[in-house]
């Protein structure tokens, strides 16, 4: 069994350090993108006019393909883990923005209304109404931006062996090795599905407040339905 | 007291949503701000606690001009309920309603405890404190609505349209209920609606706004319909205000005719004593003495009445707690033009036709012409002649 799961030795790390290794890249970027995407969201809400500039920029840098991402990269940070990192985290942003302001507007006029009237201030507005009711559609791009994350990571083989799970799936070929090609093709879908699952149980902690069966993407859509 | 002097809110695009509005909001007493919609009736709540504020004019309460207080401090003491209650969805019913005690820090049990007196007081079963708001109907959800706004016991509630997104029945409750609230708490209530029966059946006064912001009339409910400033009122109104205007007048004064009833075992003597001829029907009861249905004496044997010869009598009016409105009401209604009258238990205390009420109605407003020369009529020539000078309409209460 323990064979199943040995690693070519230029690999330099277990199966499972690999597992590791490829979590860190994939999810680190995507944590980056989301404590960067939070505020220029929130700037985007208030400046309406700054938000199809954001929107068309992060598309844009979308658009670049990793690889030039990389040959520009590497002059500053070399064959680094740093490397594949940058690019993963500016991708998230496509996603991130848009799910943020999305979800922070689609908070009930008349609940924003309520809270300035009861005397919220805005900082107190933000973190106490609009963030808690928006953290499911938050939690929704997350998924997004965390599941093609963890699919991009292999592309970090090209620079230096950074791809982890996609260094075994190029270890694979090289060797012809079918067992070492499933490993790794299994293993990130795998990865995919768990890290979903895992944000899937984290808005369910978060939002006991959410009509049980309806949840959605666009939780306050349905949400308000329901409750007339 | 809130006095509104000379406001206007003029937006950066020319806009003008109210224009030289000047109001004397009476303590302890709903006022209504009734018109049609772009009036400026909303803008001008909001910008009783500052979400909007004016361009020209002051506001002050008791005295102190509401610019001249901290906007968040000046918020927590004015209650506010919107349409749709816009409660936290995120948040349990306990904790909707104890949003406010909270940010003024209160402790979360003395908090919670206030919400659940609160939750009693709105009508709310403290069965649903754990709830969250999507589990609850929209009748529910705007008496939470109205707790959470009560929660800091703040002298002023303001309300924008709170009862409008709910169907008609559950809106009656939530009108009557806050009609109780208000004799228990005495707020002063500063009130929102498009809708002219909500405005009279809940207002002690009523302002009626035309668009562009203007005041057409400040007055209370009866006066309006008695005697509406101008063509737009009137139009605003209804075509009905004459009988709407009825609910103002009791129907204690009525003359009720006792003699043309008979209990269903009259014998035919009995028929033949209450046939006097006063009336053109006789009106069976039960032995209870609830009314069963008319019908002609002739038609009526001893010993053989059956309800389902009689002609039905619709739904009688309460003797002296009903308005002039209900009786007329159930004698237009009534197949023989007569309304019955009932007591407290439902049991037939006379009967009263379309001419008596005709003519009650008359000495009503005969009566109300003669009160008008003392006081109220005065008032509203008062508004009529400032207006006429082009300054700002003055309500004169």
């Amino acid at each position: 069994m323990s064979e199943l799961f040995d690693m070519p030795s230029d690999l330099q790390h277990s199966y499972l350090g690999l597992v590791m290794l490829h979590l860190r890249e994939a999810l680190l970027p995507v944590l980056f993108g989301l404590l960067v995407a939070l505020p220029l969201a929130q700037l985007c809400v208030r400046l309406r006019w700054l938000y199809p500039p954001v929107l068309w920029i992060t598309t844009v840098l979308y658009a670049i393909p990793s690889l030039a991402f990389f040959v520009i990269l590497i002059d500053y940070t070399g064959q680094s883990e740093l490397t594949v990192m940058i690019p993963l985290g500016v991708y998230s942003l496509v996603v991130l923005v848009p799910a943020i302001v999305d979800a922070v507007r689609s908070v009930p006029q008349e609940t924003l209304a309520a809270a300035t009237a009861m005397g919220f201030g805005p900082v107190r507005r933000y973190v106490q109404v609009q963030l808690p009711i928006a953290a499911p559609a938050i939690i929704a791009g997350l998924r997004v931006a965390s599941v093609s994350s963890i699919s991009l990571v292999s592309v970090g083989m090209l620079i230096g062996n950074q791809g982890a799970l996609g260094n075994l799936l190029n270890s694979g070929m090289i060797y012809n090795q079918e067992r070492l090609i499933w490993l790794s093709v299994v293993g990130t879908a795998v990865l995919a599905i768990l890290v979903d699952a895992a944000l899937i149980g984290v808005r369910i902690l978060l939002t006991p407040w959410m009509p049980r069966g309806t949840r959605k993407n666009t939780p306050t859509l349905t949400a308000k339905a329901a409750a007339r | 007291m809130i006095r509104i002097d000379s406001v206007t809110k003029r937006y950066p695009d020319g806009t003008v949503a109210v224009d030289r509005l000047s109001l004397e909001i009476p303590d302890r007493s709903i006022t209504v701000l009734v018109g049609p919609s772009g009036c400026g009736k909303t803008t001008t709540l909001r910008m009783i606690n500052r979400m909007v504020e004016p361009t020209e004019g002051t506001i002050t309460l008791d005295g102190v001009d509401i610019m001249k207080q901290p906007v968040n401090t000046l918020r927590r003491s004015m209650g506010y309920v919107i349409q749709n209650a816009g409660l936290f969805q995120h948040r349990t019913i306990i904790d909707n309603i104890a949003t406010v005690p909270r940010m003024l820090g209160w402790g979360k049990d003395k908090a919670r405890a206030r919400a659940g007196e609160l939750m009693e007081r709105v009508g709310l079963d403290s069965a649903l404190a754990k709830r969250y708001p999507y589990q609850l109907s929209g009748g529910q959800q705007q008496r939470v609505g109205v707790a959470r706004a009560l929660a800091a016991d703040p002298p002023v509630l303001l309300m924008d349209e709170p009862f409008s997104a709910v169907d008609p029945i559950v809106r009656k409750g939530l009108q009557d209920e806050l009609l109780r609230i208000q004799e228990e708490l005495g707020k002063t209530i500063v009130f929102v609606t498009h809708d002219i029966d909500e405005a009279v059946k809940l207002g002690t006064m009523v302002a009626v706004m035309r668009t562009g912001g203007h005041l057409a009339q400040f007055a209370p409910p009866a006066e309006l319909l008695t005697d509406p400033a101008d063509a737009f009122v009137e139009d605003f109104l209804g075509a009905d205000r004459g009988i709407r205007r009825l609910s103002f007048f009791p129907s204690a004064g009525l003359e009720l005719l006792t003699a043309p009833i008979v209990a269903v075992d009259a014998t035919a003597e009995q028929i033949a004593a209450r046939a006097t001829g006063d009336a053109p029907y006789l009106l069976v009861t039960d032995l209870d003495g609830k009314p069963l249905g008319w019908a002609e004496p002739g038609e009526l044997t001893a010993g053989e009445i059956r309800q389902d010869q009689l002609l039905a009598c619709g739904r009688p009016f309460v003797a002296g707690k009903e308005s002039l409105r209900a009786a007329l009401d159930c004698a237009v209604l009534s197949p023989t033009g007569w309304a019955v009258a009932v007591d407290g238990e439902g049991r037939a205390a006379g009967v009263v036709s379309q001419q008596t009420i005709g003519e009650a109605i008359r000495g009503a407003h005969a009566e109300r012409r003669a009160d008008g020369k003392t006081d109220g009529k005065k008032d509203s020539r008062d508004s009529k002649g400032s207006k006429k000078d082009g300054t700002t309409e003055k309500a004169a209460r």
